[in-house]
Order: structure tokens, then C-alpha cells, then sequence
């Protein structure tokens, strides 16, 4: 029997782990460092409270686990582990978005679970204002987690491209989610105070309109503004988790929710600021594809500036414009990601590197579908990191370079987000491109971005594009250059 | 249809209007090519060339202009010198003729032409629209010659461009001041600059300064406020005042400079005068100053076109044929600018001339005897102008691309915040959510009882830490970040564990198994795969 204060020790040292951990991820050197200490964390919390079920700690123990319990408890851990385990080995560097999503949707899963059966079996026999505060703690844990849950499946879904990336825009959506709101606020009125877990129904009704509330919200946010979902979710897997805190006053779960719940948060500011939207209109959703009409998809011919207005490249003028260059800057977006360009982008960097170019690469906060998705896919490619840099570190570097080029990106190098007030996307930083003295734009068509405006830059007297396939066209040049 | 190019017939003319290559991209549109015989013969392209190209030699002007559908030349037809009869008289009805033919100079030649009811049109009249770049014969031969200005006064310059230390003495690098920088101008810079000089260069026009400077070069300013952007990206004429104190810096840049070039030219205007003869005193013995404005009267009056001569020990360098002297480079880039227009009407099936098309009725002369030029205004491709011009909106299709970087662009609001130092985490607070905040606040002291409260407190102050530590992370890490904080937030198996302490039949014990399972593929998977992705971070 160990001291119960210890308990509290072990918590303490999970916590500061665990704030070790996300310090850690400041910089490239100490990220696995940090990584390390948040799996040291996750051990040393298991372990106490492991010790804690069994009747490890002087003091009050709610209940002691049994052999079975025990067995339970290892055969869900092994299980869980062994699933974890395999979709981590097994998951590719462009589905990082995906396993993300479907995680954050077993967090929401795990504290809608904890929460019902939290009412179903309280840990400590509660009376009064502590009753009711706990019932209240509940009824929000399993809100937020439902929520989290069904809304992170339909973002995994969307992800994945099961569903399409279209926003789903129901007629009066707004009020919609405000009478679900409602319902549940009034369901939540008619939990408290009963005795004998009479509010099971209710509290259930609630658990699938929150559910519906979790799939309404996330069916209406477009494509482009994935990233802020991702990182929306994130926050609220963290959220759910200090609730459950709360109704099992938890300190360590508190904690760790909290830590969870504000870098997510602050992941979807810096999203939204990266986007020049707001948060709120983000989630109102409806943005991001199909709104704007006339604009979107392949200019008509004849009503504007179509393939034939802009000045085509073909690899070897590419080639060329790259061995004369000395200095490049590649500035990559999802359309990498698609077409699994950036292995033959590395070795292309690679040789520029060698014969004496500097080459760099350009990362704007909203590329790919994941914060930080772009940094991965380019690590993953042996893209040495201190030569991938941020839009801010960047921008004022283009006037200076020979050449840039873009790898299907199109919203994150649009001028018209500085010179046309009337775009959608006006006052969203983008990466300046233009400046440079010569932008390859590799595409695979004339089609708009996510967007859906139409981009001035491939007009541009310094434009050239380059059509087709970005593996294609990339491994070409590769040849090219090496012989 | 047929494509034919004769042999150009001005005397030191060397360029010809279709090279081997770009008759194979012609031949792709489906242009039979004919080429008169030694017609690129002047350009290193011999008819062996034109042979293994696919292309039919035909020998004689006069064949080849009755066999062709399409003439494709680059001097504006004259007076042929072996048949004694005027190439404008080889035009047939209905025929098409592509070359430069400077409408607003030659009113008799094409009134000549009219007379032919031919097709012409003209390629120094491509409009200056974005589109058309890749048709603007001007801009290809202007880059030529400016490259080839450098190279010739490099010729004529005693010494190096490049600054040298040698253990025989330092030589300085010469200095050179580029005169208007449009194509011409621009490339002379480049090429100097290539070569290793000290480069400054002069625009009445403001807006070039950012090109001027990309290309490395010196900007040089004159304490005179007047903008000479006229239309259409060109300079306008500029006020008596301005040009003296034009005059008045050029002398002063005398003294220091060792090579001047000159590309000023205002269209449909005599060159303006800008190099006095006190610049040339002023500047050192072996000197040099090129004029690529020799044709039309000379930025340097001193400058005597087609020839060099030599005043106050300064060369001063006046050809009028710079693109010519590079007659194989020049006519490949000849060749692809009709090549593209050539595409834009319909190549050889759809050939067709449109005049609702901007392009071709800009650069349409004479459509079948009917003069069509001057062509009505069309709105031109701003170089650098501070905001789209209003007709812009109503007209989605003109061009509002700004070339070069906007001067009007906001300054990218720097969110520096993001990674640098910590705590930069500045949102405007609003006051409203201040109030609602402090509400909150006392409803929670008021309400809560002090468990709640020392849970809240713990929970608070978590929220701030986990604000000031996030913000330290690095963007490229965000992904990780992700991984990692989801690893983490599988803490809740805590919640779990917690619950499985009843009857294994219980269904609060079954749903508390449940979350442990999969809050624990959250923890093994979140933290293996944040593992597998930094590893991969390598320097």
C-alpha cells in the first residue's frame, strides 16, 4: 500500500509531461524529445490510476477491480494498443488528415461512453448542489463528446472522399441548429434532479441531437476550410475530455482536456487568420466550394480569359528554366499531396541543390488539409526541414528569386486577394509569387481552386503554365535534369 | 493551306520569318510550310535544314508568293531588287501576308497593298494585351537588341565589364546607366549586369522602378514630380521642364558612368533628345554610347544611324539592325511569336480572320483591301496601375493583372505571432466578450460549490498554460501537434478505467470497457504515428 498522496504525485508528473510534450514540439530537434515525455506521461497516469482501481493507495478507493475487472481492463488496453498500433504503422503520410479525423471521433466516443456510464454507476454517492453540479458536468460531457464524435466521422468521411466536399447548405441551417440547441438545453432541464437515473431518456435523446448537431455542422463546411474543422475538432476532443474531468473530478483529465482543448483552439485561429475568415462564419459553414457560381470550374470560352490566353510550358522549358536558375522557390499545395509528387520533388531538389541553386520551399498555413500537412508530406520525402519555410518567412524573399514553382496550389498564390476587393478571398495572406521573375504553375487543368475564383496569376506576363498530371511532370523533369 | 516564306530582300536584313523548328510546329497546325530557296541562309538555316524539316523549297519570289495562301515575312514588303517589281504587286487577292509593315510610316505601301485586296496583317501591331504577349514580335525583338546593345558596346569598351583584382592590379568594373527601361532596356540590363557591371538605369515612368531593381540594377530618381506612364505600358511625352532636368542628370551621370544605352522611344513620336553634347564631353575618353533610338532621330543627336563614330573620344554606336545582327536567335523567336498568332486564328483548319477576336483585330491592316487600321481602342494590360480600372468590372474579360507587384497592395499583415516568441497570442479583445467572460466568472463563484470551484481554478489555469505553450509551437509541426494533443486527449481512458469497478454484466462497466478501448487505440496510435512523422524531420 503506497502513501495516497502519491497519487496526486503521479498525476502532477503526467501533467507536466504532458506540458512538456507540446513545449517540445517548438522546434524540429526537441519534437521527439517531447513526444517521448508524452508517452512517459500516458504510462505514468495509466499505471497510478491502474494501481488506484486495484487498491494500490492508502485511503478511500471507490472500489476495488476484481480479477475480471483486471482482465477487462488488459484485454481492452491490448486490443486497443494493437489497433492503434497497426492503423499508425500502416497509415500513408497523405491520409495523415483522415487518421487524425477518425482518432478525434474516438476521443468524442470515449466521453459520450464515460459519461452515461458515469450516470449509470456515479463513482461517489452524491446529494444536493453536488449532485445536481455533476449531473449538469455530465449532461455537457456527453454533449461536447457526441458532438465531437459524430461530427469528426462526417469530417473523416468527407476526408477520405467517401462523402463529397461540397458544403451542405439546408434551407434556415442557422435556425436549425438553433432549435437542436434548444431541444437539448430543455432535454438538459428534464436530466437534473431526477432520482434513480430516471433521466437516462433524456440524457440518450440528447446524445443523438447533439450527434445530429455534430454531422449538420460538419456536412455544411466546405473542402477548402477542412483544416479549421480538423483543428475545431482537435479542440473539442479536448474540451470533452476536461468535462469528463470535471463530472469525475479528475485534476489530471482536467488538465490534460484543457492543454488538448486550447492548442486546438489556437490551431483554428491561426487557420482562420490564414484564411481571413472568421472563426464564426467558418462554422456557420457554407463556404468553401459552390457558392460562388459563375466563377467556379473552367471558364466558358468566350466569356473570359480561358487555356488559350495563358503562355504554356512544357517540361524542357521547365528543365531549362530550372538548370539556369539560381535560385528557386517551390511552393507546394494539396494537388502535391494527390498525385504523391514530393519523393521525385525531393531527389528534383536535391540535384538543383547539388549544382549550386538555392532552393526553398514555401508553405502557406492553410496547404493541404491538416495544419502542418505540407511539412509532413515534405519530411516524409527527406525534404530537409530548414529549407521549408512559412509564407511570412518568405514573401519578401520572392523579388529576388529566379524562379517558382507551383505544385497544385492555386487559392494560396491568388494576387486577387490583394488587388480585388470584391474576391472572395480578398485580405487572405497569400504567398506572393508574382514578384519572382518567373512562376511554373503545374495544374492539371484551367480549373479554379476550392475557391472557386479564378486566379490572375496564370495570366501574368511572368506566368508559364505547365498541364497535366504533377508526378508526371515532376518525375520528367527528375529525368531531365539528371541527364 | 499553305504557309510561305520568300527570302527578305533589304539589304543586310538576315533574319527570316520561319526557322526549321518553328516550321515544325507550323506543319503540327497543319500548315504545309514552303520556304523560298536560301532564305534562311543569312540566319545559319540552310535549305538542307528546311529540307529535313519537311519543308518545300521553292525556288524565286515570284513561285513562291503565287503558291502561298499565307506569306509570313518580318521586313514590310519593298521594292525587290532582282525582280524590279514591288513585293507588294506579288499580293493577290484574298491572299494573307503576316510581317511588320508600321502602318502609321508607310501610308503608300499600304494603299499599295489595299489596292492587292489582300489580307494584311501587321506584327508591330499586336495589341499590348496579356494574351498576346506571346505574339508580340516588338518585345522578342526588342530583348534581342537590348542584349545585343551591351555586346556590341562591349566591343567597342577597352576594358572589362566585370571588376578584377590580378596580381599585375585591380581593374574596376565598368559602369553602366540604361536609358528606359521597357523590353530593350530591361534585357541591357540584364546582360550588363550578367557580365559584371555596375548597372543604373533611368524611366520616366515610376512604375518600373521594382522591374529596374529585380534585374539588379540602380534606379535613379529625378527630384521632379511627373509620372510618364502613357497607355498601354509605353512612356508619354514629357514636359520641356522634365526633359531638361532629364538632360541636366544624364550630364551628371557622364562624369561617372563609362557606358551609356539608350532605348527611349515614345510610339508614333520622334526619339526624345537626351544625351547633350556636354554629356559626351563629360564623359571619359573611350567611353561608349549606344542608341537604340538611332532610327527614329536618336536619344543622342551626336549618333549617326547604321554607323559608328567616334566624338570627343566617345564611340557612339547607332545601328538600327541589333535583332538582325543575331539573325538565328531572332528569327527563332520571330518564327514562334507568328507561330502563336497564327494558332490563335484557327491554325490550318479553322483558319479564319476574326475581327470580334481582339488579338487579330488589332494586328489586322487590311482585310481583303478593306483598311481596318487604326484599330478602335481597346482597354491595355496595365503594367504596374495602383487598382482595375473601373471598366474592368463591367468587362470581366479585360486583363487587370497587374505585371509587376501592385503599389497599392496592403501589406501582408504580418501574423508573426504564429511562431516566434511566446505569448504573442494579441486577438482584439472585444469588450462585450470581456463582460460575458466576468459574467461567467461570478456565476460560477456564485453557483458553484468548492469542489467545482478548485476543479475550475485547475482547469482555468490549464487553459492559459496550454495557450502560452501552443503558441510556441511551429507551424511545421502542426501536424504533429495534432497527432500528439490527440494522443494526449486519449487521457480519458482515466475516465474509463474509473468506471469498470461494478458487475462485468453492468452495462456501465460494459460501456466504461468500451471507452477504455478505444481512448487506448487513441493513446498507441496518436503517439506512434506523431513518432513516425518526426522522424522524418531531418535536417
Amino acid at each position: 500500500m503506497l502513501p495516497a498522496g502519491l497519487l496526486n504525485v503521479a498525476y502532477i508528473a503526467a501533467s507536466i509531461l504532458f506540458i512538456l510534450s507540446l513545449a517540445g514540439l517548438s522546434n524540429q530537434e526537441t519534437a521527439r524529445r517531447g513526444n517521448i515525455n508524452g508517452i512517459i506521461g500516458m504510462l505514468i497516469a495509466i499505471a497510478a490510476t491502474a494501481a488506484y482501481t486495484l487498491g494500490g493507495f492508502e485511503g478511500v478507493t471507490p472500489f476495488t477491480l476484481g480479477p475480471e475487472g483486471l482482465g477487462v481492463l488488459a484485454g481492452a488496453v491490448l486490443i486497443g494498443t494493437l489497433i492503434g498500433g497497426f492503423m499508425a504503422a500502416r497509415v500513408a503520410m497523405t491520409s495523415m488528415p483522415e487518421l487524425v479525423a477518425v482518432l478525434h471521433s474516438f476521443v468524442g466516443l470515449a466521453a459520450v461512453l464515460v459519461g452515461l456510464s458515469s450516470y449509470m454507476a456515479p463513482l461517489h454517492e452524491l446529494s444536493g448542489s453536488e449532485a445536481l453540479v455533476h449531473e449538469l458536468e455530465i449532461f455537457l460531457a456527453v454533449f461536447i463528446g457526441s458532438i465531437t464524435f459524430t461530427g469528426s466521422v462526417i469530417a473523416f468521411l468527407k476526408l477520405r472522399g467517401s462523402l463529397s466536399g461540397r458544403p451542405l447548405t439546408l434551407p434556415g441551417r442557422h435556425l436549425l441548429n438553433l432549435g437542436m440547441l434548444l431541444a437539448c438545453v430543455y432535454l438538459g432541464y428534464d436530466f437534473v434532479g431526477q432520482t434513480n437515473h430516471g433521466g437516462l431518456t433524456s440524457l440518450l435523446i440528447m446524445t443523438g441531437i447533439s450527434g445530429l448537431i455534430g454531422i449538420h455542422l460538419v456536412m455544411a463546411i466546405g473542402g477548402a476550410d477542412m483544416p479549421v474543422v480538423v483543428s475545431m475538432l482537435n479542440s473539442y476532443s479536448g474540451w470533452a475530455a476536461a468535462a469528463a474531468g470535471f463530472m469525475l473530478q479528475n485534476d489530471l483529465l482536467l488538465v490534460t482536456g484543457a492543454l488538448v482543448g486550447s492548442s486546438g483552439a489556437i490551431l483554428s485561429y491561426i487557420m482562420c487568420a490564414a484564411m481571413n475568415r472568421s472563426f464564426i462564419s467558418v462554422i456557420l459553414g457554407g463556404f468553401g466550394g459552390g457558392e460562388a457560381p459563375a466563377a467556379s470550374g473552367e471558364p466558358k470560352p468566350g466569356e473570359g480569359k480561358g487555356r488559350d490566353d495563358v503562355v504554356e510550358f512544357d517540361v524542357s522549358d521547365t528543365i531549362e528554366l530550372l538548370r539556369s536558375a539560381s535560385s528557386v522557390i517551390i511552393v507546394p499545395g494539396y494537388g502535391m499531396a494527390v498525385a504523391q509528387a514530393q519523393h521525385s520533388l525531393s531527389e528534383v531538389v536535391k540535384l538543383l541543390r547539388k549544382s549550386g541553386a538555392e532552393v526553398r520551399f514555401g508553405i502557406h498555413p492553410v496547404a493541404g488539409r491538416l495544419p502542418g500537412h505540407m511539412n509532413v508530406l515534405l519530411a516524409e520525402a527527406n525534404v530537409p526541414y530548414d529549407i521549408v519555410l512559412e509564407m511570412d518567412e518568405l514573401n519578401d524573399d520572392f523579388p529576388e528569386t529566379d524562379a517558382v514553382l507551383v505544385i497544385g496550389a492555386n487559392d494560396i498564390v491568388n494576387p486577387s486577394a490583394q488587388t480585388d476587393p470584391t474576391s472572395p478571398i480578398a485580405g487572405m495572406p497569400v504567398l506572393e509569387v508574382w514578384n519572382s521573375a518567373t512562376v511554373v504553375v503545374m495544374k492539371r487543368g484551367m480549373a479554379s481552386g476550392y475557391a472557386g475564383v479564378q486566379n490572375p496569376l496564370f495570366f501574368n506576363e511572368n506566368s508559364r503554365m505547365l498541364f497535366g498530371d504533377a508526378k508526371t511532370n515532376v518525375d520528367a523533369i527528375l529525368v531531365g535534369l539528371k541527364s | 493551306m499553305k504557309v510561305g516564306i520568300p527570302k527578305e530582300v533589304l539589304a543586310g536584313e538576315r533574319r527570316v520569318a520561319t526557322t526549321p523548328e518553328t516550321a515544325k510546329r507550323l506543319q503540327k497546325l497543319g500548315f504545309e510550310v514552303l520556304i523560298e530557296s536560301g532564305a534562311g541562309a543569312n540566319a545559319d538555316f540552310s535549305d538542307d535544314l528546311y529540307t529535313a524539316a519537311d519543308c518545300k523549297i521553292v525556288a524565286g519570289a515570284e513561285a513562291l508568293w503565287a503558291e502561298a495562301d499565307i506569306v509570313l515575312k518580318v521586313r514590310e514588303p519593298m521594292q525587290h531588287p532582282e525582280l524590279g517589281k514591288h513585293e507588294a504587286e506579288l499580293l493577290r487577292e484574298g491572299q494573307v501576308l503576316i510581317s511588320f509593315i508600321w502602318p502609321a510610316q508607310n501610308q503608300e505601301l499600304v494603299e499599295l497593298l489595299a489596292a492587292r485586296k489582300g489580307t494584311v496583317l501587321a506584327m508591330d501591331a499586336v495589341p499590348r494585351i496579356s494574351r498576346a504577349q506571346k505574339c508580340d514580335a516588338l518585345s522578342s525583338m526588342a530583348n534581342i537588341a537590348g542584349y545585343r546593345a551591351v555586346i556590341e558596346a562591349a566591343q567597342h569598351f577597352g576594358s572589362f565589364f566585370t571588376g578584377q583584382f590580378t596580381a599585375a592590379g585591380k581593374v574596376p568594373p565598368a559602369r553602366v546607366l540604361v536609358i528606359g527601361a521597357g523590353v530593350a532596356g530591361l534585357a541591357a540590363i540584364g546582360a550588363a549586369k550578367g557580365l559584371g557591371a555596375i548597372v543604373r538605369a533611368f524611366d520616366t515612368r515610376p512604375a518600373v522602378k521594382e522591374q529596374v531593381e529585380s534585374m539588379g540594377a540602380e534606379y535613379l530618381t529625378l527630384e521632379f514630380e511627373e509620372d510618364g506612364d502613357g497607355a498601354g505600358g509605353y512612356a508619354k511625352v514629357m514636359t520641356e521642364a522634365f526633359m531638361d532636368a532629364e538632360r541636366a542628370l544624364f550630364e551628371e551621370q557622364a562624369k561617372e558612368v563609362d557606358i551609356i544605352v539608350t532605348t527611349a522611344l515614345i510610339p508614333g513620336k520622334p526619339a526624345p533628345f537626351l544625351i547633350t553634347e556636354q554629356a559626351l564631353i563629360n564623359m571619359r575618353e573611350g567611353s561608349v554610347v549606344v542608341d537604340l533610338a538611332a532610327e527614329r532621330g536618336g536619344n543622342c543627336p551626336q549618333v549617326v544611324a547604321d554607323q559608328v563614330t567616334i566624338k570627343h573620344g566617345v564611340s557612339l554606336i547607332g545601328y538600327t539592325d541589333l535583332p538582325s545582327r543575331m539573325a538565328n536567335v531572332a528569327s527563332n523567336l520571330y518564327g514562334n511569336n507568328l507561330y502563336h498568332l497564327l494558332d490563335d486564328m484557327g491554325g490550318a483548319e479553322g483558319f479564319k480572320v476574326d475581327e470580334d477576336d481582339e488579338v487579330v483585330r488589332g494586328t489586322l491592316i487590311l482585310n481583303r483591301g478593306e483598311l481596318r487600321w487604326p484599330p478602335p481602342k481597346i482597354e491595355p494590360s496595365p503594367q504596374a496601375k495602383p487598382a482595375p480600372k473601373p471598366e474592368a468590372e463591367a468587362k470581366p474579360a479585360a486583363p487587370a493583372t497587374p505585371a509587376s507587384a501592385p503599389r497599392s497592395k496592403p501589406k501582408s499583415s504580418s501574423k508573426k505571432g504564429h511562431g516566434g516568441h511566446g505569448g504573442g497570442a494579441k486577438k482584439q479583445s472585444n469588450p462585450l466578450w470581456l463582460v460575458l467572460g466576468g459574467l461567467a466568472l461570478i456565476a460560477v463563484g456564485w453557483g458553484g460549490n468548492d469542489d467545482f470551484l478548485d476543479h475550475f481554478t485547475v482547469f482555468i489555469l490549464a487553459c492559459f498554460i496550454g495557450w502560452q505553450v501552443i503558441w510556441n509551437v511551429s507551424p511545421a509541426l502542426h501536424t504533429p501537434l495534432m497527432s500528439v494533443t490527440n494522443a494526449i486527449s486519449g487521457i480519458i481512458i482515466i475516465g474509463g478505467m474509473l468506471q469498470i469497478g461494478g458487475e462485468l454484466s453492468d452495462p456501465a462497466v460494459i460501456l466504461g470497457a468500451i471507452a477504455i478501448l478505444v481512448a487506448t487505440i487513441n493513446v498507441a496510435g496518436g503517439f506512434l504515428v506523431t513518432q513516425r512523422m518526426l522522424k522524418m524531420f531531418q535536417r
